[in-house]
């Protein structure tokens, strides 16, 4: 089976060229990402203006509504919906990267499908309830999950190559949600108090279960982008790395820990939320080529942007109710991704 | 030295294929054989393997009820979960071959999204609606998001990564509406339609295994007949064109082989996963990649699994009986893990 199926569509051209153009996309990015948060705090079930959202950052009054709303649940949303963004999109590039697999995202460490398991096991069996304990139990299934698809994929002559670990994340993660929805089609219970978990939402997060998660995702984030330069001689091949000089071993673990780290995290706060990660790359690529240097912080500035404008037209679109984020993500970015391989993929 | 492979010749034709293909094809084909007979005999009126035999040649056995039971209930049923991961096996191979991708499966044409979007919407939307229109709603459903992929990937020419990322994109939108329905659905018609959604060979008659059999009929053989050109195109676009293949053609003929047989198994047993993934992954690891040896015995990989699945999922907690969908991964997947720790060795 050839494993060479490279993550960049071949025979693309990179759209931005020199490092002034991508140092200024990158600025523009950051401005988006800014709008994009003021625009998610100011819209919802109570529309509240920009001058109270100011007011509410820099001057704030406890006996008024609007900002106690501010302060206490818009702010937050954006955050948790910012760096869950961010840690899918730099996760997902991170696994296409080393995989060399455009199909691949974190669901293909298991990651996603561990975490529902545990949490459906945690519901089923212990009789928990509450969202911040779905969040340890989360955590937990993802890395175990990860560890095991890691060390399946190992077995063999030339320890984890990308194919191995590809294929051996395919079918632990088949494994694993047949047992999930065997669970739930006999526990109707379970099922009722799950479904909404397992489509993914950044609504009602304690900004505690981010400073929880913080020590993890910063040292992911930290990781992931200090490897930028080796995950793009790595997405070459591994023979080009090793012929580079590279200890290929210690970079693919390094990488792998720091993708269990950012995605086990995103997962633990917000629930499985789908697409960002399989797709936010691609989007970058198709603009900023394949030096992941520059494709890694792209990816988290577009994936926050994204995760949060989801957010926001997740909540306005039948309102007062709303709708999960990770089913709006796929909604609103499918066909806008479509359009970009229509417009980018030339052959 | 003996040599690696074996070549079949027929009049002008000939094809190599792996030394290994014949003996584990046929050790395939009797443990499906075996597993199918185990399989009806089992059950609530335990029938003695001889006589499951004796009952589907049409040999008097002295038991009247057994010719309603075996020919009647469970042959049918056998048969429907053996062609449903045959087809299974083949169209993923397909997908695999064409677009040089490990992880491809029917799901990448938008197979299964398309058919659960539009099972699980009728099944939410519409309260009480009989469960007989679901097959022909469920076929429709997957031709349809198939065709579409095909024609948005389409752009001057077809290109297999196109495919592979509009699949994705594609197969995100439709499944993020197939969760819409699930999480704002009445429980009891989401539960129902989880159900669907695993796939199962439960009560399956003649009336399912027909159809499934004419287009198996149809699509299989060519399968095997377009392995050289398989074979070609997964050396990549240029050998394949350099080899003298017509590759738009070709691929297209592949593709709507591998869709045909998914869809008919959707519409036959529902979303079955984990078969169309893993079936040519094991064929792989037994016989090597050569397409013309291997497509057949991903064929018989795909349709032991599934009825080695059903098996367990009916005796496993009978009288409660799961449905195969939910099983196929649970024996595949250590199957395949096995497979991974003998070559360590080797």
């Amino acid at each position: 089976m050839a494993s060479a199926t490279v993550a960049r569509p071949r025979g693309e051209m990179r759209f931005v060229r020199s490092r002034a153009a991508l140092l200024l996309g990158l600025l523009l990015c950051v401005g988006a990402l800014l709008l994009a948060m003021l625009a998610s705090i100011a819209f919802g079930a109570a529309d509240i203006s920009a001058a109270t959202v100011w007011q509410a950052i820099f001057a704030f009054d406890q006996s008024s509504t609007s900002h106690l709303i501010i302060r206490t649940l818009r702010i937050p949303r954006a955050v948790v919906a910012a760096i869950v963004g961010a840690a899918l999109g730099v996760a997902g590039a991170m696994m296409q990267g080393l995989t060399r697999n455009p199909l691949a995202d974190t669901g293909i460490l298991g990651i996603e499908t561990g975490a529902a398991l545990s949490v459906v096991c945690a519901v089923q069996f212990l009789g928990i309830s509450s969202i911040s304990l779905y969040a340890i139990f989360a955590f937990i299934g993802a890395a175990l999950t990860a560890a095991a698809v890691y060390g399946l994929g190992s077995l063999g002559r030339g320890g984890p190559t990308p194919l191995k670990v590809t294929v051996a994340g395919a079918a632990i993660t088949a494994f694993l949600s047949s047992i999930t929805t065997g669970l739930l089609i006999f526990n109707q219970r379970t099922l009722e108090e799950v479904r909404f978990w397992m489509a993914g939402s950044v609504a009602g997060r304690d900004l505690k279960l981010l400073v929880q998660a913080s020590p993890y995702l910063i040292v992911g984030f930290v990781l992931a982008l200090a490897l930028g330069r080796q995950i793009t001689t790595l997405s070459l091949g591994d023979d080009v790395a090793k012929g580079l000089g590279q200890r290929t071993g210690w970079v693919k673990i390094l990488a792998a820990i720091a993708t269990v780290l950012l995605a086990g995290c995103a997962v633990a706060v917000a629930g499985p939320i789908g697409f960002v990660g399989l797709v936010i790359p691609h989007m970058v690529r198709f603009f900023v080529g394949v030096d992941y240097r520059w494709v890694l912080p792209y990816c988290a500035l577009v994936g926050a942007c994204f995760l949060i404008m989801s957010d926001v037209v997740a909540r306005l679109v039948i309102r007062p109710s709303e709708v999960p984020v990770g089913i709006m993500t796929a909604l609103i970015g499918g066909p806008f991704f479509i359009y970009l391989v229509r417009w980018r993929v030339k052959r | 030295m003996q040599q690696p492979w074996i070549t079949l010749r027929l009049g002008q034709t000939s094809i190599r294929i792996d030394r290994r293909v014949p003996f584990i094809f046929v050790v395939c084909i009797l443990a499906t054989l075996s597993a199918m007979v185990i399989n009806i005999g089992v059950g609530e009126y335990p029938i003695p393997a001889i006589d499951v035999v004796k009952t589907v040649l049409h040999i008097p056995t002295g038991e009247e009820d057994y010719n309603f039971i075996v020919n009647t209930l469970r042959l049918p049923r056998m048969l429907v979960a053996a062609l449903v991961g045959l087809a299974l096996g083949i169209s993923g191979a397909i997908m695999q071959g064409l677009t040089r991708n490990p992880l491809a499966d029917p799901s990448i044409i938008g197979i299964s999204s398309g058919a659960s979007l539009v099972a699980v919407s009728i099944l939410v939307l519409f309260k009480g609606i009989s469960s007989n229109y679901l097959p022909f709603a469920a076929f429709g459903g997957a031709l349809l998001v198939a065709f579409a992929i095909y024609m948005l990937a389409w752009r001057g020419g077809d290109s297999p990564i196109r495919l592979i990322l509009v699949g994705v994109g594609l197969g995100a939108i439709t499944s993020a509406a197939t969760s819409m329905m699930i999480t704002f659905g009445n429980i009891n018609d989401v539960q129902r339609a989880l159900i669907w959604l695993t796939g199962s060979v439960y009560a399956r008659s003649w009336g399912e295994f027909w159809p499934l059999f004419m287009w198996v009929l149809v699509f299989a053989p060519l399968a095997c007949f377009l392995a050289r050109d398989l074979n070609a195109l997964n050396l990549g676009e240029d050998v394949a064109r350099g080899l003298g293949s017509n590759v738009t053609y070709k691929r297209g003929l592949l593709l709507i082989v591998a869709v045909a047989l998914a869809a008919a198994t959707v519409a036959a047993a529902g979303t079955i996963g984990f078969v169309g993934l893993m079936a040519p992954h094991i064929a792989r690891r037994l016989v090597g990649p050569d397409h013309s040896g291997m497509l057949p015995v991903a064929a018989m990989v795909g349709a032991l699994v599934v009825v080695c699945a059903d098996l367990v999922g009916r005796t496993l907690f009978a009288p409660i009986e799961l449905p195969c969908g939910l099983i196929t991964a649970a024996i595949g997947a250590p199957f395949f893990v096995y497979l991974l720790w003998r070559q360590r060795k080797s």
